[in-house]
């Protein structure tokens, strides 16, 4: 991939001779390696170097066209400027987007260095080891069918045609097992864990061993459950998961699109329990892979989304926050079109509560682990949602791994009855989030 | 200059390929036939190229509007380097000749394997004639064939404002199209030396209706894998008022009320089930990873008897259609289960060197930057003896899945998948609409459920993500009557 100088002067000649005054280009190039072992042997290994450049043009109506290419040489960056010069013709009319009033301001936050990568064979090696000894950890495991160790240099650039500049790149390192039961009589039962670290050897593939074992075990013991309503105690993953997949809440191009569970009005009024806060966090520490700026350029910053139950803000595109008489918060995605998406997610306690609750001492309360089928059993236009999960049933602190169940609700009742959010925080790959209790869900087991 | 039988290793920063940039045709054959020898010379046991162009645009109406219509352009490719039963692969956007061989070389390098020395013999690989199935089916003049970009917009505004006249209580209305011509080129060495081209193109509605705290969300769209006219000759005003009946429906349903129940699913994309609940555990990656439990079943009934299901890439413009896979193999029709016996499982050739199951042109994969795996075609359950009427009529109280979403299976089988529009069954008879319904089950439990199938086959277009990525797939099948399954809701 040529550096951003050589592509910003190739790309203004092409713009120069093709008669385009206005244009922005985002690009990105990634370096990576994967890995997955079977049995002791490598089982794939993967490496990959592309790179892409998405081109929007502005033209003499003011209207927008756009192009992606992984062609990022001179050729290739001219036709794709061509090619959205002649898209542009055919764009929106009305709300089109321009350069963010923010694309050349100050970025006061930075980005991690380049982590050098392991050898293959490190990969290769440690994730044997890791499978060994979660085969080890207990005789009832009988695989890990799913694992994977994978290590990512990324670049990321953005630059448009008034001068604005932007550069970052960095590295991170992931490692994920899922380990599999067999016993004589029971049903097969399995679990995972996943980790990111900057580099391969901040990487914990220690803990990672530890509790895709530990989950693995726990659901040895498994029984139906009697289908009804319940106090639910989602982990931070599931909560996140949730959180995510109801994220038109606050998200401005949603809101405008009428594609949300919000309006513009719904801003300052209460959608949840005063006991819960929100906010997209990107430079949160525990944010491996954080970016110092979205795909129009903007810095990122820390965004409040809901305080204390109220919603407190919006996510923002320059052009969701020109129509909102807000500011951008550094969450555009150029594409097809402009999106709007959070970076990462701090969910925290709101409001003090005088009663607490705890899973020592709780009783019948279904502890939600992992919810699955996001795509398919969320209804996010609708708000309501019902999935199958991986839990236990807890009573004063002992745990029966629940089999075949499902969790359905509405999301916005959901935030209402949240009835505790725990004080202690858990850092994950997609937030920061506590164990978040919940009062009357339908679980559906038999 | 063409590669000399005798290529010296030392020789080859001085070769000068010129192969075509804008089209994979035979001048590809040499620059691929010497890095396939060079592999081989470093002691792969196997080597395959995968180039792939892409030209691809989707268009968005929201409303009265155009809102987006995005060209994308992509060339890349991927190699896969095998000894024994060990693989890699490494992808790259760097078509020119040092490119590829930067790629093969690297994957050599995880493999252990290190480039001949400069005084070593390159063998060359004797390739196939081109077996090229776009020049031979006219795939030529696909993509300019099809709809302008003007085309797409006029198309897509009729078709909202079409819709507009249908629905009631209509919140946000979105027509949605996208095309996609892919161009690839499969060199291996064992030979194989063939081309495709693929036009797949899919349109379709998304309609939100809201009244007061009452919303219904239904999608519908149809898909095609070869008629540049596709989009001309879509009949928008059915499916519009197909699609405005069935939001109007759902606007004011009530939750379902969880519990088992016998359930009716509906034909064409109600083969979700087949797919996510049996199809995924026939694919040998599964048996690689010891994910299903049809493992050592072949031969032996796994499915209730009145059950046959097929999967196949060669009817005629289905969305999963494919003349070869992306490993250069012809397409063929694979029987799966015959009156509930496991007669085949679907193999890439990863699949086959691992678990020795033959390969059935199912090496299937979204892009160059994804290595092939056993993937589903055209996959659906083969029509009955009964009437739609007869499955009704067994049921006393049951729920009938009309439309369904989509669904995964897990590592140990079990599956599930979310209904967009159901309705309660009573004595026979469809009753109310109810809205909410996930089912969950296990493929073992289910397939022994599938108690009756109808006699109107129908199929439909889909999307299958798994570890090769996302790929086009067709489902279906005929009405069917499961006897038992949970069903979650409130």
């Amino acid at each position: 991939m040529p550096n951003i100088q050589e592509l910003a002067t190739y790309a203004q000649a092409s713009a120069t001779k093709l008669g385009i005054q206005k244009f922005d280009i985002y690009g990105s190039s990634v370096d990576e390696t994967s890995a997955q072992v079977d049995q002791g042997e490598p089982k794939q290994v993967k490496a990959s170097n592309r790179s892409s450049v998405t081109v929007r043009v502005w033209n003499e109506e003011h209207r927008v066209g756009i192009t992606s290419t992984t062609d990022v040489d001179p050729a290739g960056v001219e036709l794709a400027l061509k090619t959205a010069y002649e898209a542009s013709f055919f764009g929106a009319k009305e709300h089109v987007p321009d350069f963010s009033p923010e694309a050349t301001a100050p970025i006061s936050a930075t980005s991690h260095e380049k982590t050098p990568q392991a050898p293959v064979s490190t990969l290769i090696e440690t994730l044997a080891k890791a499978e060994k000894e979660l085969l080890e950890a207990h005789p009832a495991i009988a695989g890990v069918p799913y694992n994977g160790m994978a290590q990512r240099d990324f670049d990321r650039f953005y630059l448009n045609s008034e001068g604005a500049q932007r550069y970052e790149g960095g590295s991170y390192a992931s490692v994920y097992l899922y380990s599999k039961t067999e016993e004589e009589g029971k049903k097969p039962r399995s679990a995972g864990a996943f980790r990111v670290g900057y580099g391969f050897p901040e990487l914990d593939v220690q803990a990672c061993i530890q509790e895709a074992a530990e989950k693995t075990i726990s659901h040895l013991n498994y029984n139906k459950i009697q289908s009804g309503k319940y106090l639910v105690v989602f982990s931070p993953e599931a909560f996140l998961s949730l959180l995510g997949a109801f994220s038109n809440l606050y998200n401005a191009q949603s809101i405008l699109d009428r594609q949300s569970l919000s309006t513009p009005e719904s801003l300052g009024t209460q959608i949840a329990s005063p006991l819960l806060s929100v906010c997209d966090d990107p430079h949160h520490p525990g944010n491996i892979g954080a970016e110092m700026f979205d795909g129009e350029g903007t810095p990122t910053r820390k965004t409040p989304l809901i305080t204390e139950g109220v919603l407190s803000g919006f996510l923002h595109s320059a052009g969701t926050a020109k129509r909102m008489n807000a500011q951008p918060t550094g969450n555009a995605n150029m594409g097809a079109k402009i999106t709007v998406g959070p970076h990462y997610y701090h969910v925290a306690p709101g409001q003090a509560v005088d009663t607490t609750y705890s899973l020592d001492t709780a009783e019948n309360v279904v502890l939600i682990d992992d919810l699955q089928a996001l795509h398919a059993g969320v209804q996010s236009l609708q708000g309501s949602f019902s999935l199958p999960f991986d839990g236990w049933v807890v009573n004063k602190g002992d745990r029966v791994s629940v089999e075949s169940a499902t969790v359905a609700g509405d999301f916005l009742a959901l935030l209402k009855a949240i009835v505790y959010v725990e004080p202690e925080a858990e850092v994950t790959p997609g937030g920061v989030c506590p164990r978040i209790w919940v009062d009357s869900l339908a679980i559906t087991g038999e | 200059m063409p590669p000399r039988t005798l290529l010296l290793s030392k020789e080859l920063p001085t070769l000068q390929y010129n192969s075509t940039r804008d089209r994979f045709d035979e001048t590809w054959q040499a620059p691929l036939s010497t890095l396939l020898g060079l592999g081989r010379a470093a002691g792969a046991d196997f080597i395959e190229f995968f180039l792939e162009r892409t030209n691809y645009i989707s268009c968005l109406a929201e409303d009265d509007g155009i809102s987006s219509i995005a060209p994308r352009l992509s060339t890349g490719a991927g190699v896969r380097v095998f000894r024994g039963k060990s693989d890699c692969y490494v992808s790259t956007n760097d078509l020119s000749f040092s490119g590829l061989k930067a790629a093969l070389e690297k994957g050599l390098s995880i493999l252990g394997l290190h480039l001949p020395a400069p005084s070593a013999f390159v063998p060359e690989i004797n390739l196939e004639l081109l077996r090229d199935y776009a020049t031979k089916k006219g795939k030529e003049a696909w993509l300019s064939g099809c709809s302008s970009m003007r085309e797409m917009g006029d198309i897509l505004l009729a078709a909202n404002a079409q819709l507009q006249t249908k629905a009631t209580h209509v919140q946000s209305r979105r027509a949605a199209y996208f095309r996609d011509w892919q161009e690839v080129l499969v060199a291996a060495s064992d030979g194989t030396f063939a081309r495709d081209i693929r036009l797949t193109q899919s349109v379709g509605y998304s309609l939100l209706c809201a009244d007061g705290a009452n919303r219904s969300s239904i999608s519908q769209r149809v898909g095609d894998t070869s008629n540049p006219d596709f989009l001309r000759g879509w009949d928008y005003a059915a499916t519009a008022a197909d699609v405005a009946e069935s939001a109007g429906k759902m606007l004011y349903a009530d939750y379902v009320e969880s519990g088992t129940y016998p359930i009716i699913m509906a034909n064409k994309f109600g083969g979700v089930i087949f797919h996510e609940a049996c199809g995924h555990l026939l694919e040998t990656t599964q048996i690689e990873r010891k994910t299903t439990p049809f493992i050592d079943k072949k031969g032996e009934k796994i499915a209730h008897e009145s059950l046959t299901a097929w999967d196949e890439g060669l009817s005629t413009d289905e969305f999963g259609t494919i003349d070869m896979d992306d490993e250069g193999m012809p397409a063929q029709r694979t029987l799966l289960i015959e009156n509930g016996i496991l007669k085949n499982f679907l193999s890439d050739r990863t699949g086959s060197i691992r678990t020795g199951h033959p390969r059935t042109g199912s090496g299937r994969r979204q892009s160059y930057t994804h290595a092939a795996a056993s993937r589903m075609r055209n996959t659906y359950i083969a029509p009955g003896e009964h009437s739609v009427e007869d499955l009704f009529a067994s049921i006393d109280k049951g729920i009938y899945c009309k439309k369904m979403g989509g669904g995964s299976v897990g590592p140990t089988g079990q599956f599930n998948f979310a209904v967009d529009e159901a309705y309660l069954i009573e004595n026979g008879k469809v009753t109310k609409p109810l809205k909410g319904a996930t089912l969950i089950g296990e493929a073992k439990e289910i397939m022994n459920k599938i108690s009756m199938c109808s006699q109107d086959l129908g199929l439909a277009a889909g999307f299958c993500g798994s570890v090769s990525g996302s790929i086009y797939v067709t489902v279906g099948q005929p009405h069917i009557k499961v006897d038992s399954i949970t069903v979650g809701g409130r």
